[in-house]
């Protein structure tokens, strides 16, 4: 296949490279809400320490992934922003609401450290919130992946123009699927943010069983959207790209099990990170050439072509600032295990 | 409601609340560098403290002020698709810049809060520097966007379309300086004086607290400047809206006729049937000074513009009114502060410069709200002055008025909790073993 990536090409390979880092990085947070909310047994307290601790200083870059994807997509895509907002007005609502919710409560319960019952309340607040947020973000991806996010038909019912496009049985699977993936990503995430052995071996085993929820919500899925999907189910599984991408995801999806059971937590933590790319680029790449099927294209929706020229000028330049303070970040908090990481107020 | 109307009071709202945070994140993390630099200088620990509780109460502030600008920046594609359709190839470039700022602000933000103890006192310190630059940064170039909206340049339209776009010179659009200096002044005066006014209020009656008072010394230093000069940056603002906003200008004055040595009109309430202001103060030749530098003059009033195309005169008029009368006794106030430090009076010695001080406190806040309103509805009946109606912007789906309840409760609740957090955490004066349980970073500054 000749690779004649036009200006728009690279930068909706931008936008989608923006998607998986929020998907990795921003994903994995919201997961540790749901094991927060999740948390059981005797060491419930510890754990909910070591996923605030986790998430605490990095939350709030994460997030900026989602800004930039946005950002990039009214830039350079116009019409794409525009068709989003109109379709999926009421599950991106939904989706702010738990992104709201979630931030500031997370927010809160940190520094409003009296250990009382405001505090809990906050706890619960912000695991709820991350628990619905990563299922509304599926059902639109899946809204999109199913090629039924086209123009909205001037007359109809309400139902019609602005709630079939979104409530399918597709789109609710891809919710699962998210929620599945994103509580994955970070219980295996969560095995390197401490070294109590005790620890670990909770994060160990949720790692495994969330696995397990990964590969049925998967399957489920892909069952769903051959009847439900037939555009992206096509992609998926016919297109040529389909089945190398198909088989590295399964391996990458196998190493990290394997990498869990023998304890190889770096290992794992690499893996899991290809896997989640893999999903992520395996539905890009099968709707390829389109960006919200079945109209609108990469290079039908591009803006200007000098607004796609500095918009890449912009990103060059950014790129010179953000990463070294990125790498700074994360070298801060994500080197040493995290036992010394101390809250703003430094008691620990 | 109507779902226009539902879409802009939504718009309204939710910018209404992030601006709060926006501007707390762009003055904050220069009182608390401040506050460190005097630290490491003198090593008063009443200055390490209240670095680090400005650090703390700015964590809380930003992670609203984050939610509430995503919560903005998905809103301007689920309210106003058209307008993102029409403008995202022109004003897609500072949203960009925009967005690498949040960045850099995030990043530092998270080292400065967290590293305390992880990294030396100098790069924390540095770190507190570029929270402060990029989040001033973030706000330039936001209302750079804005400033676009009300002069906009950098494309033509060809059947309804942009077209012939040139982002660098939409950026460079005429209102786009005045805007932002204003704007960021806006922001240092309105933090350094709500700070200062607070401390001056529990001064009141605890007058030798050096809590307190290390506080409002150094929330002056940062606002009272800043108070001063915005009068000055105001009329470089009004004097771009008179030359590319006239219909904004005569709204904002309500003024009516066209003619030359034009009034100055000073309070009072527009009389829309009468086409008159009713008990108003009128300067002669005061609105044709301000605007032109001239006495004589001419200013074109709203009868240039069909009634239809009129925006809500007496909102308009009445915002800019307080906005002016607040920014007025502001600048006095610093005014008073500096001849005191002039003089080297102890600036907690006078009862009525502290209640002053403590009266203002709220002022900045409101002025900046009143001021948004001047531009925005003052703006109306375009979405981009001239060029696209807001009417044309708006999203076709119905039942707005659904989502603009949900998020102005939402706001409230948030509101509410956020008052309380501050209170609770930030506020009341430390008890004296608070701030003596050392947390100091990983090596000790030199005695002075
Ligand atoms: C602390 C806040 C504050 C204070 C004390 C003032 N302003 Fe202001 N003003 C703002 C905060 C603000 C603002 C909220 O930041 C605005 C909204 C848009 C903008 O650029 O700045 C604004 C807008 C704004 C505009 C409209 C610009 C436009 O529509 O594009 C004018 C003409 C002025 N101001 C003039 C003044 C004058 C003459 C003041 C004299 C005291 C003054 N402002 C004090
Ligand atoms: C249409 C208008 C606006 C949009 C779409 C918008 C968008 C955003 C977004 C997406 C964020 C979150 C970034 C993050 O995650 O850190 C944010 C935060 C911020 N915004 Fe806005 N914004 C708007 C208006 C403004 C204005 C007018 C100002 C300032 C003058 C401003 C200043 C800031 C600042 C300083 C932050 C950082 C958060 C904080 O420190 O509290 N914004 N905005
Ligand atoms: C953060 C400070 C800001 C505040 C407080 C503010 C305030 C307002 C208000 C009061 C309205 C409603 C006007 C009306 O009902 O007539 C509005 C509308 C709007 N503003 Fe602003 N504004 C701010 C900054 C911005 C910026 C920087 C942008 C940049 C793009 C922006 C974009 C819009 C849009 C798209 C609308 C809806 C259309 C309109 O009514 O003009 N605003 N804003």
């Amino acid at each position: 296949m000749p690779l004649d990536l036009t200006l728009a090409d690279i930068l909706a390979a931008i936008l989608a490279l923006a998607l998986n880092a929020y998907v990795l990085l921003g994903g994995a947070d919201f997961g540790g809400g749901v094991w927060d909310l999740l948390a059981t047994g005797p060491r419930r307290d510890r754990q909910r320490e070591v996923i605030s601790h986790a998430i605490g200083p990095i939350w709030e870059a994460n997030h900026v992934w989602l800004i930039l994807a946005i950002v990039l997509t009214f830039s350079c895509f116009p019409p794409v922003f525009a068709r989003l907002g109109i379709v999926l007005h009421i599950p991106l609502t939904l989706m702010l609401v738990g992104i709201v919710l979630r931030g500031s409560a997370f927010t809160f319960r940190t520094y409003d450290d009296q250990h009382d019952a405001v505090q809990r309340r906050w706890g619960r607040i912000f695991a709820g919130a991350s628990l619905v947020t990563p299922v509304l973000l599926g059902v639109c991806i899946g809204a999109v992946a199913a090629g039924r996010a086209g123009p909205v038909p001037a007359h109809g019912s309400f139902a019609d123009r602005f709630v079939a496009p979104w409530l399918t049985p597709f789109s609710l699977a891809v919710g699962l699927l998210t929620l599945a993936l994103f509580a994955h990503l970070a219980a295996v995430f969560l095995t390197l943010e401490s070294d109590d052995p005790e620890m670990v071996e909770d994060f160990r085993a949720r790692a495994l069983w969330s696995g397990g929820a990964l590969f049925v919500a998967a399957f489920g899925a892909l069952v769903v959207a051959r009847t439900h999907a037939p555009l992206l189910g096509t992609g998926l599984l016919v297109s040529p790209w389909s089945l190398p991408f198909h088989v590295v995801t399964g391996l990458a999806a196998s190493a990290v099990l394997a990498a869990l059971w023998w304890r190889r937590y770096h290992l794992a933590r690499v893996a899991v990170g290809v896997q989640v790319s893999l999903i992520l680029w395996g539905w890009g790449v099968s709707q390829y050439p389109y960006l919200i099927p079945p109209d609108l294209t990469i290079a039908g929706a591009a803006a200007p072509a000098v607004t796609l020229r500095l918009v890449l000028i912009a990103l060059g330049l950014g790129v010179v600032v953000l990463l070294p303070s990125l790498v700074y970040l994360f070298r801060v908090f994500k080197a040493a295990p995290s036992h010394s990481v101390r809250g703003p107020k430094g008691e620990h | 409601m109507p779902d226009l109307l539902a879409a802009r009071s939504q718009m309204a709202v939710s910018l209404a609340f992030h601006i709060l945070f926006a501007v707390v994140g762009i003055g904050m993390p220069v009182l608390m560098v401040v506050a460190e630099q005097r630290w490491r200088m003198t090593g008063d620990a009443v200055c390490l403290e209240l670095a680090k509780r400005w650090a703390k109460g700015t964590a809380i502030l930003f992670a609203v002020g984050a939610v509430s600008g995503t919560v903005l920046s998905f809103e301007l594609g689920l309210l106003w698709p058209g307008f993102m359709e029409f403008a995202g190839p022109v004003i897609g470039m500072p949203f960009s810049l925009e967005g690498f700022a949040f960045f850099t602000e995030a990043i530092f933000l998270g080292i400065y809060l967290y590293g305390w103890d992880r990294i030396s006192p100098r790069a924390h310190l540095w770190a507190g520097v570029m929270v402060a630059v990029s989040g001033a940064a973030s706000g330039i170039f936001v209302v750079i966007a804005n400033a676009w909206m009300n002069a906009p340049t950098g494309f033509d339209v060809v059947q309804g379309r942009v077209a012939n776009v040139d982002p660098i010179a939409g950026m460079l659009n005429p209102m786009a300086f005045q805007q932002t200096l204003h704007m960021t002044l806006a922001s240092y005066a309105a933090t350094g004086f709500a700070v200062a006014g607070i401390h001056a209020f529990l001064l009141l009656a605890d007058r030798q607290n050096a809590f307190h008072r290390r506080a409002l010394a150094i929330a002056l230093l940062v606002g009272a400047p800043a108070a001063v000069l915005q009068p000055i940056s105001g009329d470089l603002s009004a004097r771009a809206v008179a030359a590319y906003q006239p219909a904004k200008l005569a709204a904002m004055e309500s003024h009516f006729e066209t003619g030359r040595r034009v009034p100055l009109v000073i309070g009072g309430w527009p009389d829309m049937e009468a086409r008159e202001t009713r008990y108003a103060i009128r300067i002669p030749g005061g609105l044709s000074f301000l605007a032109h530098h001239d006495l004589d003059a001419e200013v074109a009033g709203l009868d240039q513009v069909p009634r239809a195309d009129w925006p809500n005169v007496p909102i308009v008029h009445a915002a800019f009114q307080l906005m002016v009368g607040l920014g007025s006794f502001m600048a006095l106030v610093a005014a008073w502060a500096g001849l005191l430090a002039y003089r080297r009076r102890d600036l907690c010695a006078s009862t009525w410069f502290l209640r002053a001080l403590a009266l203002a406190a709220p002022m900045g806040f409101i002025a900046i709200e009143a001021g948004w309103t001047v531009t925005e509805v003052g703006r109306q009946p375009w979405i981009v002055y001239g060029v696209l109606r807001t009417a044309e912007a708006v999203t076709p789906m119905p039942g707005l008025i659904v989502p603009f309840l949900g998020f102005s409760l939402l706001y409230c609740f948030l509101g509410v909790i956020v008052a309380w957090l501050l209170y609770r955490q930030i506020i009341r004066s430390p008890r004296p073993t608070e701030w003596t349980r050392v947390y100091a970073p990983a090596r000790r500054p030199r005695a002075a």
